[in-house]
């Protein structure tokens, strides 16, 4: 599914990412955790093509293909979920326009037929229904006025309708409570847990991984991946720290 | 008449204007005022699509009767110098409304100006105004604002509101916006903002992320950011016409 290797890439002249390298096989959800400044957002931006971030050396492939070479929206065409540590508000576009609009473009960029109103409405309100969001939030603007938990679950819903092969969440547990932590956790199980699919998960928190339970587990310091293992991995840092693991 | 009535940019409601198209439209085109007497009581609503590739001045001079209302709404999209001017006069308890939006790049030497000219005369207690502009260009274009009110003496609870707020999608393009207020009554509320910014790149790839090419992104952007404008018009068709043909201006705007 995604094969990261040797992947160097600056912000600015900073050097933030060093060399890292990754392999996320499809059926398999992996959690990357990491001290802050580690590179965590550095490498979600990077996967997705954000500008402003340089990749120096080191190739990603994605199902197959050179996913560097892609501007942002044909990534997602192809199949690349980003969830975002902070969601973006967009006054004056209703959520139903922005997903429709985006999942009728990504349809088009893959050759399929664009979903009709009702069909879309009708998808809208199966994923919605995952995430227990009602479909009058759906109606409002793309995230404005939406409190923190409510911005991560309407990305989930926004992963939902887009089907996505991959999808790299980045600290989507960040600003949740837990019972919100438990309908994200579930949603992203719902929609991502499947033998086609795969999940990079990226947290600070062992608490999302006792929902979505991953198959590996990488320790992401310095830029570079420094430690992969099992679920165990987590547990070890959640009861001792990364100083005490990475030692 | 003769081209020595023309305007100069000495006088402020002139300021910013493309001369050249002045000239070319003609003294004769300054004496062209559509006058428009709302009754009191009534109402009026007036959409406009401006602008063609030949230079056009337009010019509304509105009286509003007691308790009257008037809304005006235009797209102001033409590939050469378009000018939309209304002056009105508001009695007792009156309201107006305008909203506009110029949009729109320049393919032409020395750039294209689009502007909206407007004088809101509060003459009598009580009457509310409200008027919303959204300008959006590139490629060296101009958008005007040049919005002023006046409150006499006598117009208490005057309630007048002027927001402008500019889009630039390339250097090179520009944004004035003028508020002038004149106020002589002392229990009177003006509210008046301007703002000119870029795209917010956040949300374009925020936008692309989701699968949206750059040029669906940034019409949806602008079509969000204009719609501003046509908030108060009720007329869903009328809206759809205005933003439609300020959209169509944007094929081939900078990305």
């Amino acid at each position: 599914m995604l094969e990261i290797t040797n992947l160097h890439a600056s912000v600015g002249d900073k050097p933030i990412l060093k060399g890292l390298t990754l392999e996320v096989p499809a059926g398999e959800v992996h959690a990357i955790m990491g001290p802050n400044g580690a590179g965590k957002s550095t490498l979600t931006n990077v996967l997705g093509g954000k500008p402003g971030y340089e990749v120096t050396a080191g190739s990603v492939t994605f199902r197959g293909e050179d996913l560097l070479a892609l501007e942002p929206h044909e990534r997602a065409a192809k199949g690349l979920f980003l969830g975002f540590q902070y969601p973006v508000e967009i006054p004056g576009v209703s959520n139903v326009q922005f997903l429709r609009e985006a999942l009728n473009s990504q349809r088009k960029a893959r050759g399929e037929e664009p979903l009709s109103g009702g069909e879309f409405l009708k998808l809208a309100k199966e994923k919605a229904g995952l995430l227990r969001m009602d479909m009058e939030m759906l109606k409002r603007q793309v995230n404005v006025g939406f409190s923190g938990g409510e911005k991560k679950r309407a990305e989930m819903v926004q992963m939902g309708i887009l089907g996505p092969h991959l999808a790299v969440l980045d600290e989507t547990d960040s600003g949740l409570d837990i019972d919100a932590l438990r309908i994200v956790g579930a949603g992203i199980n719902a929609i991502m847990r499947s033998p086609g699919k795969a999940v990079l998960l990226i947290t600070h928190y062992q608490r999302l991984l006792d929902v979505v339970k991953p198959d590996k587990v990488s320790i992401l310091a310095g830029g570079r991946i420094v430690e992969t293992g099992g679920p165990e991995l987590a547990l070890r840092l959640e009861a001792e720290g990364y100083d005490a693991v990475m030692a | 008449m003769t081209v020595a009535t023309l305007p100069t940019r000495r006088d402020e409601a002139w300021r910013y204007a493309d001369m050249d198209g002045l000239a070319r439209l003609g003294a004769g085109a300054l004496g062209q005022w559509q006058a428009i007497d709302v009754p009191a009581g009534e109402s009026l609503t007036r959409c406009l699509v401006a602008g063609s590739d030949a230079p056009e001045l337009h010019r509304f001079r509105v009286q509003l009767g007691e308790g009257a209302r008037a809304a005006f709404f235009v797209t102001n999209a033409g590939s050469d110098y378009t000018r939309v001017e209304v002056e009105v006069r508001l009695a007792r308890g009156a309201h107006f409304e305008f909203g506009g939006v110029t949009i729109g790049g320049a393919n032409k030497q020395g750039g294209v100006t689009r502007e909206f000219v407007t004088q809101v005369v509060h003459a009598e207690p009580e009457a509310t105004s409200n008027q919303t502009v959204r300008a959006v260009h590139w490629a060296g274009a101009t958008g005007n604002f040049l919005g002023e009110i006046k409150v006499a003496r006598h117009a208490q609870k005057t309630d007048a509101a002027q927001d402008f707020k500019g889009l630039l999608l390339e250097a090179g393009a520009s944004a004035n916006a003028v508020p002038q207020l004149e106020i002589f009554a002392d229990d009177v509320k003006c509210a008046h903002g301007a703002t000119v910014g870029a795209l917010d790149e956040a949300a374009r790839f925020y936008m692309m992320a989701r699968g949206l090419d750059p040029a669906t992104a940034q019409r949806l952007l602008v079509q969000a950011f204009i719609g501003d404008a046509f908030v108060a018009l009720d007329d869903e068709e009328s809206r759809a016409t205005l933003l439609d043909a300020a959209l169509a201006a944007l094929e081939g705007a900078k990305l």
